[in-house]
């Protein structure tokens, strides 16, 4: 693999950074570097990673304080251009308060912070960040959040649905969307979704945390590993 | 000319509070049963310095669209009262 610079965004209160940075760093070729929210410059990234924590302690809502942050307007700018934006939980709920991905998330229905594994179906596999994946495949990824509970106007989900959006649901073990995988209330079941050009993805669980068999899973390496080789255009 | 904003933000109807659910039951486990429903929303208190009310209005809905509130899920109302 060619020469990757990835971006990961710290933000105040951001805790899965040094994660992400050791996730991306174990991949040939990929360098991740820090960039920190109060800067301008996102120092040549091929790649802008959001990711997960709380940014700004959760005030006000999650995520609607880091999307003022000085460097979100280049990272909306980069997006623009349509170059990679993934936001990894509190990564996605900047995501939706910045109005690069649509909807918002919510308190999950069960009040409950949730974290555990969970177990996700990828139900498009022809974006850049899922197609190292098989149509349907069922992920083992973590989650840890409180307000995980996607939302969206009903036309919104329809629109979604339709442009193929949606990327992953939660589902039983066997790819079943049931409401009892459902544990967030998220309308749909939906965990990850992409903006209309799908450029820019958002999701809930963890996959940083799911990168080496030591941490249980390896299933979200292949996520890192497509959206690398798309970058490299390789 | 100082104007002082009371704002209030509140789940749209439509929204689930669980929340307010969770401090309903607390309420029904004190005793009042006929507490039927409770809405948690926030309240804010916004200092604005214009020169007209219209000004230090216009100021105020603009913050609460932009960030105070999130229009997916909240809606906002205000008053606005001088500030001496």
């Amino acid at each position: 693999m060619a020469d990757v610079t990835v971006g990961i965004v710290v933000f105040p209160g951001s805790n899965c950074d040094h994660d992400t940075e050791y996730a991306v760093a174990s991949f040939p070729g990929v360098r991740p570097v820090m960039l920190w929210h109060n800067d301008h410059d996102l120092k040549d990234s091929d790649a802008i990673i959001l990711p997960g924590g709380f940014s700004f302690g959760d005030y006000l809502r999650c995520g609607s304080i880091a999307r003022f942050s000085p460097l979100m307007r280049e990272v909306i700018e980069f997006a623009g251009k349509g170059r990679p934006v993934l936001g990894i939980c509190n990564g996605f709920q900047v995501l939706v308060e910045s109005g690069l991905l649509e909807g918002a998330l919510i308190r999950n229905t069960g009040k409950k912070f949730v974290c555990r594994q969970s177990t996700i179906k990828v139900v498009n596999n022809s974006t850049i960040f899922t197609d190292g994946y098989s149509q349907d495949e069922v992920l083992r990824l973590p989650v840890a959040h409180g307000e995980g509970n996607y939302i969206a106007s009903p036309e919104t989900i329809e629109s979604l649905e339709a442009n193929g959006q949606v990327v992953f649901r939660y589902t039983d073990s066997e790819g079943r969307e049931t409401d009892e995988a459902n544990f967030n209330g998220s309308l749909g079941n939906i965990a990850g979704i992409t903006n209309r050009q799908g450029n820019v993805l958002g999701l809930m669980p963890h996959p940083e945390r799911a990168s080496e068999r030591l941490l249980g899973s390896e299933d979200g390496r292949r996520l890192f590993e497509s959206l690398f080789r798309h970058v490299t255009g390789s | 000319m100082a104007y002082k904003a009371k704002i209030k933000v509140t789940l749209r109807p439509s929204i689930l509070d669980v929340q307010g659910k969770a401090a309903q039951h607390a309420l029904a486990n004190l005793g009042y049963s006929s507490v039927e429903s409770v809405r948690i929303g926030k309240y804010m208190e916004v200092t604005i310095e214009e020169n007209s009310a219209v000004e230090a209005e216009r100021v105020c809905a603009e913050i609460c669209q932009k960030l105070l509130s999130n229009p997916i899920m909240e809606d906002f109302t205000f008053e606005l009262e001088p500030v001496n």
